[in-house]
């Protein structure tokens, strides 16, 4: 991310018509959000009781969704490489690796997300998705969320990653 | 055709549709999916203190990706708007039988409503299933580098090892949380 920060830093102020495109953009963005949020809401994978069946093995439905989401991913990656498609302002597509480090940060920070999501039965899109839906006190679980992530930015020199 | 949308969406059609955030994100604006640095950016533009990790661009870097969670939210208005339904959700038997064993009966709703609420903030079972739970949540996700949408969809998707040892990560955390803390907390 920071490398990414200064090669956007180095491009120097945006023009006006760049403003009026990044703005399109966001409007986008929040556009396929509204999609994912129906999606995960109308799948179930928001409710605290389909997790529960899930981490107790006794139903397939998460699975099925989290599997075929996989692979419909994995396709559609396949095809955009095999392609060389572009975005849609004609972009080379590009994706950045996940940051492995010495393999101890995926394992315990991976670790520490599961207990929290057994434990609300909600993850970071999906307790968006829960407050759209009404389900208020999910305003507590955010708020608890981001000062985690807060100490974890404190604590973040003192980690193994 | 409300009706129809009404009902829960079987796990084939809404699981691919889920899917298909990989290659929109991509080809809309070069985006890898993942929601959870959403959680960065609004601490970096809220309260960054002294952190390095908030010591950047919110707006330029972040923008998107709280875009994607706004939108996630009004989704989730949507959803309950226009396409709500009114059924309790269909869980297996032995779930519920599980469930009654540690003491929810009441299994309407999205989340159980004897734990999940405002009142039950000031219980114990409250306290650490909806601070401490998304305490980890948070914290885990960052150190983690990602969370659902970034490791187990996008990562998996993706082949990549990171991901791979992140997601078998949440599920060794879920099967605790689910079989040795709950029994504990409830």
């Amino acid at each position: 991310m920071s490398i990414r920060d200064h090669e956007e830093q180095a491009v120097g102020p945006l023009k006006s018509g760049d403003d009026a495109t990044q703005n399109l953009s966001w409007w986008a963005h929040v556009l396929v959000g509204i999609l994912f949020g129906i999606l995960v809401t109308k799948a179930e994978v928001i409710s605290w009781f389909r997790i529960q069946e899930m981490f107790r093995f006794q139903g397939f439905h998460m699975y099925g969704v989290i599997g075929s989401a996989v692979a419909v991913g994995a396709l559609s990656l396949l095809m955009i490489r095999r392609s060389g498609a572009k975005t849609i302002r004609g972009e080379a597509i590009s994706i950045v690796p996940k940051d492995l480090g010495t393999g101890v940060r995926v394992a315990v920070g991976g670790t520490l997300f599961g207990l929290g999501w057994g434990l609300t039965g909600a993850c970071p899109g999906p307790i968006f998705a829960l407050i759209g839906n009404g389900v208020s006190v999910m305003f507590v679980v955010l708020a608890s969320a981001l000062a985690g992530t807060w100490i974890y930015a404190h604590l973040q020199p003192r980690l193994p990653h | 055709m409300l009706d129809l949308l009404s009902q829960p969406w079987p796990w084939y059609i809404a699981g691919p549709l889920i899917g298909l955030m990989v290659p929109l994100l991509l080809l809309l604006d070069n985006r890898s999916f993942g929601i959870s640095s959403s959680y960065q950016h609004i601490c970096a533009a809220l309260v960054p203190g002294r952190s390095s990790y908030f010591a950047y661009d919110w707006k330029k870097t972040g923008k998107w990706n709280l875009g994607l969670a706004l939108g996630t939210l009004l989704g989730g208005v949507v959803a309950s708007v226009l396409l709500a339904n009114p059924e309790p959700i269909a869980i297996s038997s032995a779930t519920q039988t599980d469930l009654a064993d540690l003491g929810l009966h009441n299994l309407s709703g999205l989340v159980p409503g004897e734990i999940f609420s405002w009142s039950s903030l000031g219980t114990a079972p409250g306290l650490l299933l909806m601070v401490g739970g998304g305490f980890l949540i948070g914290f885990g996700a960052r150190y983690a580098g990602g969370c659902t949408s970034g490791h187990a969809i996008f990562g998996l998707a993706d082949a990549q090892l990171p991901s791979l040892i992140a997601v078998v990560g949440f599920f060794v955390g879920g099967l605790i949380s689910t079989h040795l803390l709950l029994p504990l907390i409830l």
